[in-house]
Parts: structure tokens; sequence; C-alpha cells
């Protein structure tokens, strides 16, 4: 069971991370507007330039 | 005449040079869109930043104060085929995200810790069989305690401070028995933990407030995104005013800026913005959004005039007066007061199921402890089992029960053009058994329209083309019928009387009867005969004369409506501000039996409280000024998006398009949600009637807890979600022949641009991919 000693934290801070960064995706408006996210990326005309 | 457009009201300056505003955009339907209106306001001089929001249809501009303007951004989006309406953040709007971003942050962290917390308590419960010592388990209940506790103690917040607020007001709601369900599972099995127990509810805890935040998250986000574009369609609404300046200049403001003591200048055709008194012109005013009554009355100097009304004939300069300082506007504002205040009594079914779930909840737990005490099990073994029952009766399900239909509901009507006001619209919208309805504006359009059917169809087309050139109210409706919409050249408008041009060599004039110089004997002649609902507009070609009837049309399918809400057992009623003899073909035509003319809105008041003395749930639709009491005093109430504004705030619904079919979808799909409800409720009291046996006993498990928990949250869930697979054409379609509704696109060019655009708005997932250039 001394396995449990690094498992545990390692799981723990991994969850950990994940809520970090949905706090941080919140943070950053990301969610405000989830419909024009998926259109934004339509456009190629931001690599016609090279 | 070139008007400046003044914007200044609406701009927010964060730091000095710096400029920012919020835009209601119309029309924006794809990918296409966000790209051209973004790069196109980039490459302007001066502007900063510019990022449209697609899911609310808004655009958020920032420039350099020095270089460009608010006007020259709109002008500049209105070159690119946008129109752009400024847009106010109201105070109610910005709490209302915080409020969503909050409760999301809360859902998150119990997320989070309900995962985890799950992760060690499922090792607990399969090493509980095996050969798990208790140090280890001690081990993992700690580590369950302190992410537990932490997390729990931010995500119980929202339902705290509710719990709070109602103890404070002496009742109860759902959010009492939850957090003391929360706050003594947590206890426990902490003092469990201590005692080195076999068992802790660290998980059904926290899993618990998970559930229930997804619920209350769902619930607001909706309500948010019906606020959203609600309040997109009234600034789409917002009519612009001419404002004369200090030095007598015109400038273009928006109508929300006006101030009292502001003069303005109101052109024929145009709607008067604010209410006020005449200063100067003489004019002919359609007051129908106000008082119902469908002829033009005549107003001089210092005659009052109110928002909404249309001014058919002259130019007029109007004094802007402070609201309610009228006297019609002040009795309608004393009339809502009282109707408002008694509304607010009723019950909603969650409250109602609370109020009798908690204290049943909480007697059964002090029951069980008393009575295993009396049996003689030990206090600590007492208080656990009644601890166990608080929190498998924890009302997981009952409280989603309601909420999840609800929003379910609510997205089920947006999608069918009706946009809920008020949270309880769906469960008073499904009881009610008598359907009052205006006439004016409700039962038929907004506007007018021609009758040809006894004019030479070549006669009507050139009178409709020579229409076209005219700004007054009834030749627009006569210009919709031009088959072809080319207007005449070289017209003439005389202002409030008439147009002429020369047509085929000869004179050709379009308007009243002394303006074509028609004397009264041809008129009596020419006329149809006997019909007082109707105005005439008379054309003169050469020496052929004729009289072209403008008659008020009824909503499409309205007949089919009535039909079918008939057929529902819903009685109905027409209580209308107009004349007797307006109102009678049309109660006749929808076969309604039971109407009455000429009321005054005190008196449809007491028509409404009547009924609802008699026990009668009434629904009231309207959309004049005249028929916001009466919206406020009925059950439940529903407008059209081209009611007033204030009658629009007034209703607990507002419906979208022409027709008046979302009056039958809104009750049939409100009636729908209802009986989920009730059964989710019956759901959860069955779930209870097996859990509860068990928990009084004392067989609970912390692994029964979460499997019954989770189970029956995820069932009710699922009822729920069967309101979205309901259609809610067929019924209609049964008394109908045609065999389609009319596309929800289909809307006539003659609507305002607003109704157009919440159609585009509508079908905008579907028509994206092909707007994609």
């Amino acid at each position: 069971m001394n396995v449990l000693i690094y498992l545990v934290p390692m799981a723990l801070l991994l969850g950990f991370t994940g809520l970090v960064g949905f706090m941080w995706t919140l943070k950053n408006n990301q969610y405000d507007d989830l419909d024009g996210a998926p259109l934004r990326i339509l456009p190629d005309d931001d690599i016609a330039g090279d | 005449m070139i008007e400046a457009l003044d914007l200044s009201n609406f701009v927010e300056r964060s730091e000095p040079g710096r400029a920012h505003i919020t835009l209601a955009v119309e029309g924006v339907g794809c990918a296409g869109c966000i790209r051209k209106i973004e790069d196109g306001l980039q490459k302007l001089p001066g502007v900063i930043d510019a990022r449209l929001n697609f899911t609310q249809r808004r655009l958020a501009v920032e420039w350099r104060d020095s270089e460009t303007n608010a006007e020259r951004i709109v002008v500049a989006l209105e070159r690119i085929g946008y129109r752009a309406h400024p847009f106010a953040p109201e105070r109610i709007a910005a709490e209302d995200q915080h409020e969503t971003k909050w409760l999301l942050k809360c859902l998150a962290v119990a997320g989070f810790a309900a995962m985890n917390v799950m992760l060690l308590s499922v090792s607990v419960w399969a090493g509980n069989s095996s050969d798990m010592t208790q140090e280890t388990r001690d081990l993992f209940h700690w580590l369950s305690a302190l992410i537990a506790l932490p997390a729990a103690a931010y995500a119980v917040q929202p339902f705290l401070r509710n719990a709070w607020r109602a103890i404070r007001a002496r009742q109860l709601n759902m959010d009492v028995p939850i957090t003391v369900g929360v706050l003594l599972a947590l206890g426990l099995s902490i003092y469990e933990t201590a005692t080195h127990a076999v068992h802790a509810y660290f998980d059904s805890a926290i899993m618990l407030l998970f559930f229930l935040l997804c619920g209350r998250y769902l619930d607001q986000a909706m309500r948010q995104k019906t606020r959203q574009f609600a309040s997109n369609l009234a600034s789409f609404k917002a009519e612009f005013a001419h404002r004369f300046g200090p030095r007598g200049e015109l400038t273009r403001v928006p109508a929300s800026v006006l101030q009292p003591g502001d003069r303005i200048l109101v052109q024929p055709g145009e709607a008067i913005p604010a209410d006020g008194i005449i200063f100067d012109g003489r004019s002919e005013v359609d007051q129908s959004l106000v008082t119902g009554e469908t002829v033009p009355q005549s107003v001089d100097q210092g005659a009052i005039v109110y928002a909404g009304g249309v001014n058919c004939a002259g130019a007029l300069t109007i004094e802007v007066c402070a609201a309610g300082k009228s006297t019609l506007l002040e009795e309608i504002e004393r009339l809502l007061a009282k109707a408002t205040e008694a509304k607010s009594r009723t019950v909603r079914l969650a409250d109602r199921a609370a109020r009798l779930y908690a204290p049943v909840v909480h007697i059964t737990a002090a029951l069980t402890g008393i009575a295993w005490l009396l049996a003689g099990a030990s206090f600590h073994d007492a208080i656990v089992t009644a601890v166990a029952v608080l929190i498998i009766t924890c009302p997981c399900a009952i409280a989603l029960a309601i909420p999840a239909v609800q929003v379910v509901a609510t997205g089920r009507l947006f999608r069918s053009g009706i946009i809920l006001n008020s949270g309880d619209a769906i469960e008073k919208l499904a009881e009610i058994d008598t359907i009052v309805f205006d006439k004016t504006g409700t039962l038929t359009l907004p506007e007018g329209s021609a009758d040809a059917s006894s004019v030479d169809p070549d006669l009507l087309e050139r009178a409709a083309r020579l229409a076209l050139s005219s700004h007054h109210p009834l030749a627009a409706a006569l210009a919709r019928c031009a088959r072809e919409p080319v207007p005449y050249a070289g017209v003439i408008e005389q202002a409030g009387r008439g147009v002429h041009a020369i047509i085929d060599g000869q004179e050709a004039q379009l308007g009243s009867a002394p303006f074509c110089g028609i004397t009264e004997q041809i008129q009596r002649t020419s006329a149809p005969s006997g019909d007082a609902a109707s105005s005439l507009i008379f054309f003169r070609h050469a020496d052929r004369i004729v009289a072209i009837p403008i008659r008020q049309q009824l909503r499409p399918e309205a007949t089919t409506v009535a039909q079918a809400l008939a057929a529902y057992k819903l009685e109905l009623m027409i209580l209308s501000g107009d004349r007797p003899e307006a109102v009678e073909p049309i109660a006749r035509r929808l076969n309604i039996s039971n109407w009455q003319a000429g009321l005054t809105p005190a008196e449809k008041i007491a028509i409404i409280e009547g009924l609802k003395a008699k026990g009668r749930r009434v629904l009231m639709v309207g959309d004049g000024l005249n028929d916001a009491p009466a919206l406020a005093a009925a059950t439940v109430s529903l407008s059209p998006i081209s009611a007033a504004r204030l009658t629009q705030a007034r209703a607990d619904a507002v419906f979208l398009g022409e027709s008046l079919t979302p009056v039958l979808d809104a009750i049939k799909l409100s009636r729908h949600a209802r009986l989920l409800m009730r059964q989710n409720l019956a759901l959860a009291v069955v779930y209870n009637a097996f859990a509860v046996p068990i928990a009084v006993m004392g067989m609970i498990t912390p692994l029964i807890a979460a499997v019954a928990m989770s189970g029956s949250s995820i069932l009710v869930t699922l009822n729920a979600l069967r309101v979205r697979f309901r259609g809610t054409d067929s019924l209609l379609r049964e008394f109908s022949n045609s065999s389609a509704l009319p596309e929800p696109s289909a809307v006539r060019p003659s609507i305002g641009a607003a109704e157009k655009n919440s159609a585009n708005y509508q079908t905008a997932p579907q028509t994206r991919l092909e707007c994609v250039q």
C-alpha cells in the first residue's frame, strides 16, 4: 500500500490542474460565445499570406 | 435632409482617449458575417478592437476618441450591410451574467470534488468487502474530508443564501432541507471518521451539491439567454427621434435618451417616439396601439399624444413630457400598481411541494431517531440512522424535478417563438381555462390591408404603384398590393392629403375624397356599402374613380387557432377598447360569442377580476397600452412583439411573428410540461417510498445512497427531456386543411425590422452553411 503515498497526491494534483484550467478559461470569457467559436475556425484567410 | 446621428449617451469611456460601445447587430447568420464585420471595422482608422459575439449577436467596438466616433462606426457597418442598434448595458443584465458565472464556478468545484471523493469512496467500498485495513480506510476518509469540506463550503453558498433568506422570511423553500441535509451529512461524516467508523457520507453530500448545481446552472443559463434575446429585440425596435437642438438644428437620437422638455419633430408616417404635448402642427394620429381605437383622431396644438401612436397626416412638433404626467398614463400606472400587487401572491408548484415536503422529511428523521432510542439503540446509532434518513430523502430529485422540465420547456417555447418573461409562466399557462383577447393588434395585424376584391385589378395596380411614393400609413397598406413595386416618376406628395402624378399622360390622384376632387354625392355611389370597420382611400385616374377600403386583417391562422382553443374546452372572450361595429365582425368570424367593446382599462380589469372571483384562471392576450393593467391583473398574460413597450414588460411571455399559433403552442407545451413536472414529482415520491423504509431500518450504506440519488436524478432529467421531442403543430393540423404552417422566415416584409430579424435569428442554424461566402 506504500504506493499510495505518491499515487494519491498525483491523482489529486491532476484533478486540481483540471479545475484550475477550467477556472482560467472561465476567467478569460471563453464560454461567452459558444456558437461563434466553432464558426471562427472556418475562414482560411489567416494562412493565405504565406 | 442630412441629419446628424447622436449616440453619445451609449458610449462608455474606461480610460481617457478610449471609447467603447456595445451594438446589437441585425442579420448576422454565418461565419462570413463575423469576418466581414470585424475586418471591415478594424480597417477603419482609430478602431482598436471589434469583436462580435455570435451567440448574443452583439458587437463590442473600442476606438481612439481622437480619430473616430460611434456614429461613423454605425455608418460603416451599414455600408458593409448590417444594421446596428446602440445597446445600453443594463445593470440587471450585468448581475445576471455575474450570477451565471458564479454558479458555473460552484458547479466546477463541486464536480471536481465529487469525482475525486468518489474515487476514494469506491476504493473504500471495494476494500470493505475485501481486506482493507482500518488505517487505510481512515486515511481515505480523511482525504475525502480534505477535498469535500473546502469544496462544499464554496459550492453550498447559492443554497445557503436562498435558505437563509427564506428562513428570515419565516418560509420554507427547497433550499432549506438541501442545506440542512448537506451540513448534517458533512458533520456526521467528520464525527464518523474521527471515531474510525466504517461509513462516511462525504461523497453523498458533494454529489448532491453537484446534481443540484447542474439544475440550477441550466435554469439560470436558459433564463439569461431568453432575456438577452428579448433585450436585443427591444433595441432593434427602439425608435429614433428627430430632436431639435438649442439652435433649432435637427439631430437623430435614440428615443430612449429623450428628456422631458425636449422638442421633437414627427414626420407623417412615423411613429411617435415619446409621450408629449403638441407644440406646433396639426394632424391625424392613429392611436390604435394606445387605446385600441382604429379610426385616426385629429389632433391640434396642445393635444396630448402617446408613444406608439402613428402620425398620419401633417408634420408635428412635440414637446416631450415626463411619463405618467398625462391623465391616461397616470390612470394606467395606478391600475398597474394595484393589479401587480394582487398577482405576486401566487405560489409556485416547486414551493408548494417544498412546503409539504420539508416538514415531512424533518419529522420522519426525528421520529426515526426517537424510535431507535426507544427500541434500545445507543444514542450514536440513533443519530446516525436519523441523519441517514435526512440524506436519503434530501430532495435531490424533487429539486431537479421541476427546474429540469422548466429549462427544457423554456427552450422548446423559445424555438416556437415564445419568450418567457417570468419564471412561473409555464405553470400558470398550463392551468388556465379562459382566454381573453384584445382585438386591435392582437387578433388583427397591427397594420391594415387593402381589400382589393371589388376593384379592377388594372386600376388597383396603378393605385398601388402610386401609393409607393406616399408616407401615409393607409397608402403603405395599399402599396403592398403592387405586383410590380416600381414607383412612378414625378410624384408630388401633399403631406396628409394625398399624392398625384401623371400616369400614361393623364392626371392621377390618390388620397382623401376632397383631394381627388370627389364630391359627397359621388362618394356615396362609389364607396362599398355599409362597412364601418374600414377606412377608405380614393384613387382617380382620368375619369375613373375608385374607393379602396383598408381593413383590419385577422392574424394568419386566427380562425383555426380559435377553433383549436375552443376544442380544448377553453372559453374565449374578446374585450376591446374599439367601437362595437369594428369588434362584431371579428368576433363573428372567429365564432366567439362572448365579446364586449368600447371598454376602458378599468372596465377590462373589472371584468377580469370578476372572472377570477368566479374561480376562473384567465389568460389575457393583448398589445395596447390600454391592455397593460389587464395583462397584469390576469392570471397569466401574453403579448405580441409588436405591442407597446410598457405592455410587453407586463406580459408573462411575448410571442414573435405574425401568426397567432404561438398562443396555442404556449398552452399546449405548458400543459405537457406540467404533466411532466407532476410525473417527475411522482417519480421522486416513488423513489422515497422505496428508499425511506430502508433508511429508517438503518440499513443504508453510502453505496446505496450514491446509487439511489444519482439514479433518481438521472431518471427525472431524462423524463424532462421528453418535452423537447413534443411536436407542436400536430394538433393545429387536425383543425386546418392546409398541410403546413408558414415558415418562420416567410414573414411579410411589412412587419418591420424587428420581427423580420427575429425570424432570421430563429432559422439561422439551418441557413448558416448556405450563407458562408
